[in-house]
């Protein structure tokens, strides 16, 4: 087996598992303390990587461009929470899904009508562009350490935020008692707001962070989305924790499958049918992990003590 | 229980409807509006079976499209195979073989699948069915040697005795005719023990399993019946269109099947006909007047959802009951 591509797919692995996280933290939390299903997550992923190109072309700075697109992305959250969502929580999941699935057709038509069909290259700056010796003949690019970097950050301080602030005490409060909160005096409409302009925003930058690699495009929100909605079933609904493993894990399983099933399967089988079958069964598998683990652990991994 | 007088009524005028005019429209030169009604039938079918588990037994299935293709896939791969050769033991034109396919690879998928998805509740229930739609989205994407993202050309449609699916006004009537014995069949389900047990359930399921019944059983049998006709929707459209890609079971699928029934009334005999007219004639006028016709279509969704409570037949509610 060649150990420097299994180590560099293993990097790639985090990378997505990362990237993955910043979308399904967003979910988890709105779940978690909303009890609001929202499917047009994958399309504020979608609008920030756009957001981000715009903005990238018209001030000539990568890293300028997503300090002005996150804003951005988060007032698009808070506009969901305050025209669609607020009006929804107290309905069933059906709904909140038919009306999110109808929020998903408007957003894309408007990236559509703004951005045109195609897709938007981003260019990176000079001094991100490039690549890096790690040791050995092991070489990486710049760009991607920056990725796994950033997503570390922003996880750790979701951690930080979630567990030792004011905000993220009254976040864990809402999540377990949502009308004994209120009663206490805090403003739980705002809070609300709060958290899911919070989750747009992590969201708008995992597409931002993700736009340089894949360009921005259409069809990315709808790609991501069904694979959050994994991650977050895997690690159980509503705990940051339990996002963060089943992230990593399901990034890791997704890549590592992609480039090395097939030669695991020529261990076992002739090598005809492992070319025919790897793909298939590496295209299905976050699925099939899926189903095993639900069939043995119906509320995921690390379901939330209280709900 | 859902027939007042008033609905009732509705019911049979449009079915009435819908038996009349297609083939006016073939006679009268119009041959393109009976393609039209033929593809609102059969997916109708689809909503019709859906609404079985997702009305009825409030089991909110985000991935009912799979069965389609499931359903697509059975007409088109022993085709392939009988006019392009390999994979004898399923190489056929016969149309009975196919919907045999259809039916019972859709019910094995949807025992195997549902077997896991009822084990859990709520929100989890809504996504298992939806990644297990995306599985087999994926699984068939992945196939090339059935085109995979490009799809696959039916050259020869089912061969059924007395009737040709060739001709479209016989295509028309036997999905028709599918559709009737789908909506007699679902209310003759729901009107029965069994279905006063999936209903019970739906409101109250640690009632029910406190007086003594497996609702679990109750609803997986419930999801294999459900899962079967939307197969054999499927093996109709396959039929119909000629041509079938993994496009056709995506998620989004899945999504405008909700919203059909959701749209016409879940719960409600002609709910998922109204839902999937309705659906249909909204997308034709839509996508003529602009290529941006989701953006309209999408704001009218969440205004459906965020104001109209019980669909299209809880308008006409109240006048009769």
């Amino acid at each position: 087996m060649d150990y420097t591509l299994l180590f560099i797919q293993t990097l790639n692995g985090v990378q997505l598992g990362l990237l993955l996280f910043l979308v399904a933290s967003g979910l988890t939390l709105v779940f978690g303390i909303l009890d609001f299903v929202n499917l047009a997550h994958g399309s504020i992923y979608m609008l920030g990587a756009f957001i981000c190109a715009s903005l990238t072309f018209m001030t000539g700075n990568f890293l300028l461009a997503v300090l002005i697109a996150l804003p951005i992305t988060g007032l698009v959250g808070y506009l969901i929470e305050r025209f669609v969502a607020r009006n929804l929580y107290d309905r069933d999941h059906l709904d909140h899904v038919l009306a999110t699935f109808g929020l998903i057709l408007v957003l894309d038509t408007s990236a559509h009508l703004i951005w045109g069909p195609e897709g938007i290259a981003v260019p990176l700056p000079a001094w991100l562009d490039g690549r890096v010796t790690l040791f050995g003949d092991v070489v990486v690019p710049t760009y991607r350490l920056l990725i796994i970097g950033t997503g570390l950050a922003i996880a750790a301080g979701l951690f930080w935020l979630v567990n030792y602030t004011r905000l993220g005490m009254l976040i864990r409060a809402g999540a377990s008692n949502r009308t004994m909160v209120s009663a206490l005096g805090v403003d739980i409409q705002t809070l609300f707001a709060l958290v899911f302009a919070l989750g747009a925003m992590m969201a708008g930058l995992a597409g931002m962070l993700i736009s340089p690699i894949t360009e921005a495009s259409i069809s990315m929100g709808g790609e991501i989305i069904i694979t959050a909605f994994v991650v977050i079933i895997v690690g159980g609904i509503g705990s940051m924790k339990g996002a963060f493993v089943a992230a990593i894990v399901i990034g890791l399983i997704d890549t590592l499958g992609r480039s090395f099933l097939d030669d695991l399967f020529k261990l076992f089988m002739s090598s005809d049918a492992a070319e025919t079958s790897a793909p298939a069964v590496s295209a299905m598998l976050i699925y099939i992990i899926m189903a095993v683990i639900l069939a043995l652990r119906p509320q995921g991994l690390f379901p939330p003590k209280v709900r | 229980m859902s027939g007042s007088k008033t609905t009732t009524r509705i019911t049979i005028v449009v079915m009435v409807i819908l038996a009349i005019l297609p083939p006016v429209f073939l006679w009268t030169g119009n041959a393109f509006y009976l393609d039209l009604a033929t593809r609102l039938v059969i997916l109708a079918i689809a909503a019709v079976s859906l609404n079985l588990i997702l009305g009825y037994g409030g089991l909110v299935s985000f991935g009912h499209a799979a069965y389609i293709g499931i359903g697509a896939f059975a007409v088109g791969i022993p085709v392939y195979h009988e006019t392009y050769g390999g994979f004898d033991a399923v190489a056929s034109y016969g149309g009975a073989f196919h919907i045999l396919l259809a039916v019972g690879i859709s019910a094995l998928f949807a025992l195997v699948t549902g077997a896991i998805c009822l084990r859990t509740k709520g929100v989890y229930f809504i996504m298992i069915t939806m990644a297990f739609g995306q599985m087999a989205y994926y699984f068939f994407l992945s196939i090339e040697e059935y085109g995979g993202d490009d799809g696959l050309v039916i050259d020869i449609r089912s061969e059924l005795p007395r009737v040709s699916l060739d001709d479209p006004l016989q295509l028309y009537a036997i999905a028709y005719v599918s559709l009737v014995i789908a909506m007699i069949l679902v209310r003759t389900i729901v009107n029965s023990r069994f279905g006063m047990v999936l209903q019970g359930a739906k409101g109250n399921n640690e009632r029910l399993v406190t007086l003594g019944f497996n609702t679990y059983l109750y609803r997986l049998a419930a999801y294999v019946i459900s899962g079967a006709m939307c197969g054999f929707a499927g093996a109709l459209l396959g039929n119909f269109t000629t041509f079938i890609s993994p496009e056709m079971m995506g998620w989004g699928r899945s999504g405008e099947l909700m919203f059909m029934v959701i749209l016409g009334g879940a719960g409600t005999t002609l709910g998922p006909v109204l839902g999937s007219a309705t659906f249909i004639l909204l997308e034709e006028v839509l996508s003529s007047i602009t290529v941006f016709w989701h953006l309209p279509f999408g704001l009218m969704l969440i205004g459906v959802v965020l104001f109209v409570r019980g669909g299209l037949m809880g308008l006409f509610k109240g006048k009769g009951d």
